[in-house]
């Protein structure tokens, strides 16, 4: 019967049982490829052509003339070679954002890695509750986050009288433009730019690169760690619940302290998830812009100005759409770069490229490193 | 092979998905004038509006020449005026007449949004340094709507109670300090200003000196007129007698004056609404300036009627920047929202109706607009970031950061 079906199939038009299916595919995809192209890949694209053009916003940038002349990659070259306010903005812009994402990564996952054992404890009591409080934060409008901070940090506010019961005066959150490092080496005895940190590194000088997240964009710092862990909390949720109990098991037996069961047992096998939540994190913290936009809007002192944030100023208040969209591009670059290079440190450095799952009888570490845990993709911020 | 073909396939219809789009109808093809369309025509009037009463008044004015010219005019309300405008532009739609920034002109000018209408409107007897604000190579682009400037507003209750009368009003420099100082106690300050240029620069002016030179062509920041002036605001500043707005936790001199934090504060027209609105019990009395060594000196803000060069129905646009800029409809607005007619009939019957606010209308005389030149909103920007840490940093590099911006900006940079 089968062999029936296959001739007769093979007579209507070669191909096999499985001939149309790359068609299928295909033709399945592509509504998808469709609006993704056309709502995602065609405008990147257009884009990093205006990214090379000088349009100023009067008429289609395609069309070359007085409003949209090709310019080269002068736009790109301009942010790091010419002196000048438009670099040394985006410089101040690329380190604020740099000491931002140094704080909010790390934190975030571990602080989500933390709640997640606390929420997926076999002994905890209101489980439901916990879960729902701790991913609160993440369904709520980030605007709306933003303003209640605006309102705690303000000087006469929660925070600050909450400090003022210790004897601890406050400082004015928002206004306060001074670095956080450059606070701790001060009170380490290092006077104000020491001679040392005098040199110029793409138009700043060393001293303004160390000065550390300010304290207004501390309180951004927060308000990103409350809002995302969340979220990730959920995934290493997800994934320890996805964890085998006989790895468990047969590490208990072993005899490991609970110490050692999560640094030799569980930590390994969420990998994956680590990783997710640190790209997710990345790529996250680099785009930061509805926060600055509510909070501050880059003051005090352009101390909370991100490169998303200045693109977009440069495009729609400056009116130079090429510089705002080389912008974006390099931040994108950025991203990719440092993405690739924490796949590279997180790279699986013991295991050959392609393990067989050895049948029955396997150790916990084994298993460890078989154990890939289900991951759901979900929203970055 | 089939892979191949089907990549080219996907390719192409990429492709094609890539020119329709660059193709259809989301950009204009021209950018000179568009075709004008006839019949009755409607219109669209973004506006950046201070409040609800500014809004009724515009709302009502636009009505009325609907009804009269027989076309309609619908008035929408920006909640981000400069940047719903360069979307307008970058858009190929924008509003046909809408509210421009004085300082914005020269930007959107030299990118050519701007249809420059001024000639058709010259007679209605504008102010002269309104006219100059307005002036972008060598044509006025667009009818001044009204303007607003700098005074001294004293809240009297506080006044009287730190044993001031009229005779203490400050005249100079050093009367403002001294005032300043009587009035600061407790958690009133005697001075608060936002810190910015455009409450800051009232000093520089009164040193004798600006941002950019008299006819626009130069950028005269360092000087020693605009380090004096900045350096007398430090050193208020430094004494404690004058604050920022954001160190007395409010949003601008007139919220710290109206929530009694400030016993003075330097702000312009608008804070007289603003006060009527929020704090009503607080009595407030509007003065001058006080002089500085090179006399008097204040800033002059002001908005135009800009008609989109893109607009399809210019005509009819003119047509209403024409009745909104005719002197009764000028006092209506000022009688609704406090600003002041960019007439000088209108000037003269504002200072007839409103004896109180003769101060705002006196700075007309000698009031000078922001920098109007294509390319200097950042580097004003800059400046007022720097002006953030006025009482920490030196005046004199501060301003030669300025000058260094402006002159790049001034290249074209």
């Amino acid at each position: 019967m089968t062999t029936t079906t296959g001739s007769r199939r093979r007579l209507r038009g070669g191909g096999g049982i499985h001939g149309r299916e790359g068609v299928a595919g295909w033709v399945f995809t592509a509504p998808m490829i469709v609006v993704l192209g056309l709502f995602l890949f065609i405008p990147v694209l257009m884009a990093l052509y205006v990214s090379f053009t000088n349009w100023n916003g009067n008429g289609s940038p395609f069309q070359g003339g007085q409003n949209a002349q090709w310019v080269g990659a002068s736009n790109y070259t301009s942010l790091f070679t010419e002196d000048g306010l438009k670099r040394s903005t985006f410089m101040q812009s690329l380190a604020n954002n740099f000491w931002y994402v140094l704080l909010v990564v790390p934190l975030q996952t571990a602080i989500s890695f933390f709640l997640a054992l606390i929420v997926s404890n076999r002994f905890l009591k209101g489980k439901g509750f916990f879960r729902t409080a701790f991913y609160f934060p993440s369904v709520t409008s980030s605007i709306a986050i933003s303003v209640v901070f605006l309102f705690l940090f303000a000087n006469s506010g929660a925070v600050n009288a909450v400090l003022e019961t210790f004897g601890v005066k406050g400082p004015a959150w928002f206004s306060d433009s001074r670095g956080l490092l450059h606070l701790l080496l001060q009170a380490f005895g290092v006077g104000d730019s020491p001679s040392w940190a005098q040199g110029e590194v793409l138009g700043r000088s060393v001293w303004d690169w160390l000065s550390g997240p300010s304290v207004a964009m501390c309180v951004i710092i927060i308000l990103a760690i409350w809002t995302t862990t969340g979220t990730f909390m959920l995934m290493f949720l997800a994934a320890l619940q996805d964890l085998p109990g006989e790895v468990d098991e047969a590490a208990m037996l072993d005899g490991v302290s609970p110490w050692q069961k999560l640094r030799y047992v569980t930590l390994p096998m969420l990998k994956p998830t680590i990783f997710l939540v640190t790209t997710l994190g990345l790529i996250g913290t680099w785009q930061v812009f509805d926060q600055i936009y509510v909070m501050g809007k880059g003051a005090p002192g352009n101390t909370t100005l991100t490169p998303a944030f200045l693109s977009y100023k440069q495009s729609f208040t400056s009116l130079q759409y090429g510089s705002g969209a080389a912008m974006s591009f390099i931040v994108f670059l950025l991203i990719v770069a440092l993405t690739a290079f924490q796949r590279w440190v997180m790279r699986d450095k013991d295991a050959p490229r392609r393990r067989r799952r050895t049948p029955g009888g396997a150790t916990a570490a084994a298993v460890a490193n078989d154990q890939v845990a289900g991951v759901p993709a979900g929203r970055t911020r | 092979m089939r892979r191949t073909t089907t990549l080219g396939l996907v390719f192409v219809t990429t492709s094609a998905l890539a020119l329709s789009a660059c193709g259809g109808g989301g950009f204009d093809k021209g950018s000179s004038s568009p075709k004008q369309s006839s019949g009755p025509a409607k219109l669209q009037i973004l506006i950046g509006t201070s409040g609800d009463a500014e809004t009724a008044a515009v709302k009502a004015a636009a009505d009325a020449w609907s009804k009269k010219s027989g076309n309609t005019a619908e008035v929408v309300v920006a909640s981000d005026l400069n940047q719903q405008l360069g979307q307008g532009f970058a858009g190929g739609t924008p509003p046909d007449v809408f509210y421009a920034d004085a300082g914005r002109i020269g930007d959107f000018a030299k990118a050519g949004n701007l249809y420059a209408y001024g000639d058709q409107v010259k007679d209605a007897g504008f102010l002269d340094s309104l006219v100059k604000t307005y002036t972008y190579d060598g044509k006025l682009q667009c009818a001044p709507k009204d303007f607003s400037t700098l005074a001294l507003v004293i809240n009297t209750d506080l006044w009287t109670k730190a044993g001031l009368t009229d005779a203490d009003i400050p005249k100079d420099w050093a009367g403002l300090e001294t005032v300043a100082k009587k009035l600061t106690s407790g958690k009133v300050t005697g001075l608060v200003v936002s810190g910015e240029w455009a409450r800051l620069g009232v000093f520089m002016r009164q040193a004798g000196g600006w941002v950019v030179s008299e006819d626009g062509t130069s950028v005269t920041a360092d000087t020693s007129q605009n380090a004096a002036g900045l350096t007398e605001a430090q050193k208020l500043l430094k004494s404690g007698s004058m604050k920022y707005a954001k160190q007395v936790d409010a949003g601008w001199g007139g919220e710290a004056l109206g929530k009694g934090k400030a016993a003075m504060t330097i702000e312009g027209n608008w804070i007289r609404g603003a006060l009527k609105n929020d704090f009503p019990n607080i009595k407030a009395k509007v003065v001058e300036l006080p002089a500085g060594p090179a006399g008097k000196g204040t800033l002059l803000f002001s908005n135009c009627w800009g008609i989109a060069a893109k607009s399809k129905n210019q005509a009819a646009a003119v047509d209403l920047v024409k009745s909104l800029a005719s002197v009764e409809q000028q006092m209506a607005f000022a009688k609704a929202f406090g600003v002041m007619p960019s007439t000088t009939e209108g000037a003269k019957q504002y200072a007839a109706a409103f004896p109180d606010d003769a101060a705002f209308a006196a700075g007309g005389d000698y009031g000078t607009g922001p920098v109007n030149l294509p390319g200097f909103d950042p580097v004003m920007a800059a400046f007022n970031t720097d002006l953030e840490q006025l009482a920490s940093k030196d005046p004199k590099s501060i301003l030669a950061t300025l000058q260094k911006n402006g002159d790049a900006a001034l290249k074209g940079q």
